[in-house]
């Protein structure tokens, strides 16, 4: 899950990690009050959107009086924000964070991630601030410091200097740098993080070190126990199918082709995406309908596959194990005439009850194409969607 | 022979009380060996009971006493997963075979951490579990579509393991054991660890090896297979066409900064003598053609 940077911000500053002060704001009238209560006389206004590289896509503005706070807001708010994470369609801006302005010195990077090799958490921390780290990464790999983190002891006061001192903070803020580096990780944990990033860090004229930006992303499977959390989530930023398919427990997301694919399994429906594009078509989502799929399952199924008006048709493939392919096959036929579908349908089943299910299929009327294996099944869906054009 | 298991393997179940359990109980003890292989519970609440005749214990330290399993496999609702991992981990146990899906990366990281120097080997979670066709079945992976063989079958994903398999068993190709490692991020043994059994196992003379976008698992499997490998080695990886940063449905299944895309895998899989396809379809035939 994905919060917006100034939920980020709150939740750092609750593990001593400074920011510049803020207020999110849900308009323009807001906005302004969030400047005036602020003070001073640079503020930044700052679109809060899911996606990285706001900046770049102008949902970052600097203003100088409060009657420029009020253009700014006006002019994000409300604005398709596109950024190389959006997609081209962009995001709906519908969120601002008021910042004061802060005096920076120099922009440094902090970030944390699982590792997957060592089995800890990493921190990472660059030198080179406020570009994207993988660009660091791949030209200048020696500017990246990273250090492995104990589970048990957690970020020690020797690593986090050395971190510090080896991305070019100075001496007179080393204790600053040791406590961001040690909340970030307490935060990282307390919280069941899956990704943290700060980008800019930054060291200001006063020597402070300051977080300029949070992007905090949280591992699904530990929210059961952070409700706090939980409250954070935005669906205004999810993609509404993929929410819709997450009340019914299925694993739905959307892409850009046009053959709709229900698989049962992740690795499965994966390879299924890929057989589709093998056989010369591009699929339009990737969905795991999971075990124990019920015919109300599989109709939810289909509905969210088919409000994608891009989808041309259709492929099931499923390898029954537990999951008997009779009782798939009559959630697809049910399925298929509650949604009415008028689109070519290919399935292809394997597995326990193979023939019955194929019995249910051929005997239910519906002009269902069947195939005996993936390969056909991907040839069979490419041929019905050329065949339409 | 095989590896990890076989028909004198004693299993207990931790979480046999559960509906998932009590199933899956049911159907690998009903699987070739399984009746004489099944012979403990674990509940802490309902130490003394049993489960159609299986005796269900307090703890896995009692159960190991009393019944003499070596080997785990685990039920337990993600919550508390990590916990019974522990548990069996502590009582010494050979293997734990963890199914459960959902566990919290911070849990696993915590056990992972625990478990240095331990002998215990974990395979998953978020896994089908091991199977040797013909002996014993641990896990959820339906045991029909598995024959006994020379194929070595490693995984990180279930349905798309059950897909190779069924491929090679209608191609009489059988099976020594099919492992399926797990799709969590954080997990227990990899390909490599699997591969190495492989290597020693006399009865399995291919390796068919199954992966997924996300990590270097993979990578790091094909290079060893490259210096130490004496068998044919073929594989697939799931998710040339996934996209970027988005999970797709395992929780290790993610492009992340540009890293662990399919095609990155793929090449350095060819690089290193592992002969792969592209289509899943062929995975079955990409292993007969490597066969002498």
């Amino acid at each position: 899950m994905k919060i917006h940077e100034y939920q980020g911000k709150q939740l750092l500053r609750e593990y001593g990690v400074p920011t510049p002060r803020g207020f999110p704001a849900l308009s323009v009238d807001e906005a302004v009050d969030a400047a005036r209560k602020l003070g001073g006389s640079v503020w930044v206004v700052k679109a809060q959107i899911h996606a990285g590289g706001r900046g770049k896509g102008g949902g970052v503005k600097v203003a100088k009086s409060i009657d420029d706070v009020r253009s700014r807001a006006k002019e994000i708010l409300g604005m398709q924000l596109i950024t190389h994470q959006t997609g081209p369609e962009g995001q709906r801006v519908r969120r601002l964070l008021i910042e004061e302005g802060a005096d920076i010195r120099k922009e440094l990077y902090a970030g944390m991630v699982v590792d997957r090799g060592t089995q800890k958490v990493v921190l990472m921390a660059s030198s080179e601030g406020g570009m994207d780290i993988e660009e660091v990464a791949a030209k200048t790999p020696e500017k990246i410091r990273r250090v492995s983190i104990d589970p048990v002891q957690g970020l020690t006061d020797a690593d986090a200097d050395e971190i510090a001192l080896g991305i070019g903070i100075p001496q007179a803020a080393l204790a600053q740098g040791r406590a961001v580096f040690k909340g970030l990780y307490k935060c990282f944990d307390a919280s069941d993080a899956s990704l943290a990033e700060i980008n800019p860090l930054i060291l200001t004229g006063d020597n402070r070190v300051v977080a300029l930006d949070a992007k905090l992303n949280f591992d699904d499977n530990a929210l059961f126990r952070h409700p706090e959390i939980q409250a954070l989530r935005d669906l205004d930023e999810e993609d509404p199918l993929e929410v819709e398919a997450s009340k019914y427990d299925l694993n739905y997301i959307s892409l850009d082709g046009e053959i709709a694919c229900m698989v049962n399994g992740a690795g499965l429906a994966m390879a299924t995406m890929d057989t589709i594009k093998l056989y010369g078509g591009q699929p339009a989502n990737f969905l795991d309908v999971g075990g124990g799929a019920t015919a109300e399952k599989v109709t939810a199924a289909f509905k969210i596959m088919l409000s994608n008006r891009k989808v041309k048709a259709i492929l099931v493939n499923i390898f029954g194990g537990i999951m008997k392919c009779d009782t798939i096959a009559n959630g697809v036929v049910s399925a298929a005439r509650e949604v009415k579908l008028s689109l070519p349908l290919v399935v292809r089943m394997k597995g326990t009850n193979e023939d019955l299910g194929k019995k249910i299929l051929r005997e239910s009327g519906l002009p269902i194409i069947s195939a005996d294996n993936m390969g056909e099944a991907a040839e069979k869906v490419v041929g019905a969607v050329k065949g339409k054009r | 022979m095989s590896i990890l298991i076989d028909r004198n393997t004693r299993v207990m179940t931790q979480g046999i009380t559960g509906k998932t359990g009590q199933f899956h109980t049911q159907t690998s003890r009903a699987y070739a060996n399984g009746s004489a292989c099944f012979v403990a519970g674990v509940n802490p609440k309902k130490a003394g009971e049993d489960f159609e005749g299986i005796p269900i214990y307090g703890t896995v330290a009692d159960a190991k006493k009393a019944s003499g399993a070596t080997v785990s496999v685990i039920y337990v609702p993600p919550p508390f997963a990590a916990a019974a991992i522990d548990e069996a981990v502590d009582a010494g146990l050979d293997l734990v075979i963890c199914i459960t899906e959902g566990i919290p990366v911070r849990d696993m990281i915590r056990t992972r951490y625990r478990m240095r120097g331990k002998k215990t080997l974990l395979v998953g979670p978020n896994c089908p579990g091991v199977i040797t066709p013909d002996e014993l079945k641990i896990g959820i992976m339906p045991g029909h579509i598995h024959k006994k063989g020379p194929v070595g079958v490693v995984s990180r994903s279930g349905t798309l393991t059950y897909e190779a398999v069924g491929q090679l068993t209608e191609l009489g190709l059988g099976q020594s054991t099919c492992v399926g490692i797990g799709g969590d991020p954080v997990n227990g043994v990899k390909h490599i660890d699997v591969l190495k059994m492989f290597n020693d196992d006399p009865k399995t003379e291919a390796v068919i090896m199954v992966g997924e976008i996300g990590g270097n698992d993979e990578e790091t499997a094909a290079r060893w297979v490259k210096e130490n490998m004496r068998k044919p080695v073929v594989g697939f990886i799931a998710g040339v066409t996934a996209p970027a940063g988005k999970r797709m449905g395992h929780a290790g299944a993610i492009i992340s900064g540009g890293k662990g895309t399919a095609q990155e895998k793929l090449a350095v899989m060819e690089e290193c003598g592992i002969k792969t396809t592209r289509n899943p379809a062929e995975m079955g035939r990409t292993l007969k053609s490597v066969l002498k």
